[in-house]
């Protein structure tokens, strides 16, 4: 009969914590510069220039069509053969980033579209420049109608952020390797991480709800 | 001894797609029946049974798969059976599997009009043959698309059995670099064949819904 021995984990509990503040920051900023990445990529998808349109097509296929896993394996090991050498960590987030802006990209470009034409041309005939149309009458109504899909990708990164363990850069999943490694209580310790990965996906699902209230509800006007 | 990185070894990588093949199917299959029973239970009558399938989708969706494999992996000692890198990554996937296709075929036989329901009744067809002959086939109609695309991620998803060692397309590429340190070459290939497996299946996916959609607005 297999004896539960969740003791080290409890003894080691502030390790694993602060794991999971490694992988929320982590995710943290993957998400936004993911979000500054899938916006350019949008932007240039639903530009006019047909080479640029073909360039972003080509990274959101090659990245969807990929594994995470291997993305970060040529990102870590393959590019310092390109002279491209960058620390667990920076890998990490550069991978990450990649990843998600490919998501991102696609899920934006189908906002920007869902925006009637009508809509801009309205925007133009109240006098507004072509900066304050794309921002306020394009870009803000459609990061509202995906803000679901977005923020489920968003999530689904954080999840995916425990692959970067791998690698050896520093998150939750690590900290719970590293641990299992000096204690071999394995099952107890990825359980213990796989509730607290829940814990973290319902944080930052209450967190987008949050910002949701905030910044998209009707009336638009701020 | 570090040695060139030949032909043998793209062969050897190849070969592997064969793995990353056997675990997706089993994967899928399993899946495909689990997630049945999670889609019918969500959308049954007894609140006990929503609640679970909801429960069981909640789980397997707000955790990583990596953990959902570490679990399985080292929960096969808990419950007494030997460590096999095949059977967990087989059962993790198919849990995995089960949770996303239930969710997505319950939004497909949500999508069904009630009032077929209503009219199978009326026509005192029993639950099983309401489902078999009414509500399922109209529900594959809408849930065929969004599957095909649950595959390409299912087999993105079987690369992470390479983590626990089991040896699939990822793992043999990790084999072939430590022998021949080529990392770009070698994981450029890997993602190639993955590329190759997958982009056929997103197209599909996306034409099988841009049909749809047409289907719909018509």
């Amino acid at each position: 009969m297999y004896q539960f021995n969740f003791q080290p984990v409890f003894d080691n509990l502030d390790l694993l914590l602060y794991g999971a503040w490694l992988t929320v920051r982590l995710s943290l900023m993957a998400m936004i510069l993911g979000l500054i990445v899938s916006v350019l990529g949008a932007v240039a998808k639903t530009s006019g220039i047909r080479p640029l349109r073909w360039l972003i097509d080509v990274y959101v296929e090659v990245i969807r069509n990929t594994p995470f896993l291997v993305q970060i394996f040529f990102i870590f090991f393959g590019l310092p053969a390109a002279g491209i050498s960058m620390s667990p960590n920076v890998a990490a987030l550069v991978a990450l980033v990649i990843n998600v802006g490919a998501y991102g990209t696609e899920i934006i470009r189908a906002g920007i579209e869902s925006i009637p034409q009508g809509q801009v041309e309205a925007g133009r005939a109240l006098g507004l420049n072509p900066v304050q149309i794309f921002r306020y009458v394009i870009l803000k109504p459609a990061l509202r109608n995906i803000y679901p899909s977005l923020t489920s990708q968003f999530i689904y990164l954080m999840l995916t952020s425990s692959v970067v363990s791998v690698i050896s850069a520093n998150d939750l999943a690590s900290a719970g390797a590293d641990l299992n490694a000096q204690t071999f209580a394995s099952f107890e310790i990825y359980l213990v991480l796989t509730i607290l990965y829940f814990l973290l996906a319902f944080g930052f699902s209450t967190m987008f709800s949050a910002i949701r209230r905030i910044f998209f509800t009707y009336p638009a006007g701020r | 001894m570090i040695r060139e990185f030949s032909s043998a070894d793209v062969l050897f990588i190849a070969s592997a797609v064969r793995w990353t093949l056997i675990l997706s199917a089993i994967a899928f299959l399993g899946g495909a029946l689990g997630g049945l029973l999670i889609a019918l239970s969500r959308t049954s009558h007894s609140r006990a049974l929503r609640r679970m399938a909801a429960g069981f989708i909640q789980v397997f969706q707000g955790t990583p798969l990596l953990m959902q494999l570490f679990l399985v992996y080292f929960g096969l000692a808990v419950v007494g059976l030997p460590i096999n890198p095949l059977l967990a990554a087989a059962v993790a996937l198919t849990l995995h599997a089960s949770a996303y296709l239930g969710e997505i075929w319950r939004g497909a036989i949500e999508a069904v009009p009630s009032g077929q329901t209503e009219a199978a009744t009326a026509l005192s067809l029993s639950y099983r043959d309401r489902m078999r002959h009414v509500i399922l086939p109209q529900a594959m109609r809408v849930a065929i698309a969004p599957t095909v695309g649950f595959l390409v991620q299912l087999i993105k998803g079987t690369s992470l059995a390479s983590i626990i060692g089991f040896t699939e397309l990822t793992r043999a590429g990790q084999i072939i670099n430590n022998a021949t340190f080529k990392p770009f070459l070698v994981f450029g290939t890997v993602a190639i064949l993955y590329f190759i497996l997958c982009w056929p299946l997103s197209l599909l996916a996306r034409h099988m819904e841009a049909r749809m959609r047409r289907a719909i607005t018509r």
